[in-house]
C-alpha cells in the first residue's frame, strides 16, 4: 500500500492505494476531481525526496507527497 | 535552520548568529530580513511548513556555501505573523564580502522558489491561500 499526502493548502485527506510506479499515481490522481486541477502546478516527493521520474518504482509503505506552489518569507 | 511559532525576534536571532560566529574569522555577515507589510487589508500572514523537505533543501545550501568557505543560516515563522513583524531571516557569513553578497541573492531567490512553505493572507480572522503570489516548485506538473 502506498500513502499519498497532499501538503499545504490542498485540504485533501491522505489516500492509500495499491500502485507500482509514480505513473500509476498520476493515472489515479488525474481521476480524483478535487485533486486533478492542482496537478499541473504540483511537485512530487517520494519518502521526502523530490523526484522528476514518472517511472519511479514504488514499494509498499512508500509515501508520495504532493507539493502545491510555494511562497516562503 | 530554526523554526519558530509566530513572529521572529529579529534582534535576538541577529545577536545569536553574531555570537555563534564571533570567533569564526568571517569578514562579512550579510542578513536578509523579511517583514510583513500592511497591504490589501491583511492583519497577518500565516505559514505552513513541510519540515523534512525544507531541511533537505536547506542542507544542499549548507553544502554549497561550505564549498565557497561560507556559512548560511535561516529562521522562519510557522503560523500567524502580524504585519510589521518578521517571518523570515536568512544570512550568509563569508571570509570576504563578494561571496556573501552573491550567495545571499541566490539563496533567497531559491528559497522563494523551492522551499516547501505555503503562505496565507489572514483577513477578518480567515486564512486565504496566497495562490497568486505562489510559485510552482522545480519539477512541477510531473503527475499532470
Amino acid at each position: 500500500m502506498i500513502k499519498i499526502e497532499f501538503l499545504g493548502p490542498m485540504g485533501q485527506e491522505s489516500i492509500e492505494i495499491e500502485v507500482k510506479t509514480l505513473k500509476d499515481v498520476a493515472d489515479y490522481l488525474q481521476n480524483v476531481e478535487s485533486v486533478s486541477s492542482w496537478l499541473d502546478k504540483c511537485a512530487v516527493a517520494v519518502n521526502d525526496e523530490m523526484t522528476n521520474d514518472l517511472a519511479k518504482v514504488l514499494k509498499s509503505g512508500d509515501r508520495v507527497s504532493i507539493l502545491p506552489p510555494v511562497c516562503g518569507g | 535552520m530554526e523554526l519558530y511559532n509566530g513572529s521572529l525576534d529579529v534582534e535576538a536571532i541577529f545577536s545569536k548568529w553574531l555570537h555563534e560566529e564571533a570567533e569564526s574569522n568571517y569578514g562579512a555577515y550579510i542578513p536578509f530580513v523579511g517583514t510583513i507589510r500592511a497591504e490589501d487589508g491583511i492583519e497577518a500572514l500565516s505559514f505552513d511548513i513541510y519540515e523534512p523537505i525544507l531541511e533537505a533543501w536547506f542542507n544542499t545550501w549548507v553544502e554549497k556555501a561550505e564549498k565557497l568557505g561560507a556559512k548560511v543560516k535561516m529562521a522562519h515563522a510557522i503560523g500567524d505573523v502580524s504585519v510589521h513583524t518578521s517571518s523570515y531571516i536568512s544570512a550568509v557569513f563569508s571570509p570576504k564580502r563578494r561571496v556573501a553578497l552573491e550567495l545571499i541573492d541566490e539563496f533567497v531567490e531559491d528559497f522563494k522558489a523551492n522551499a516547501p512553505i505555503w503562505k496565507y493572507d489572514v483577513i477578518d480572522g480567515k486564512r486565504i491561500y496566497a495562490a497568486d503570489r505562489s510559485t510552482p516548485m522545480d519539477g512541477s506538473g510531473l503527475l499532470a
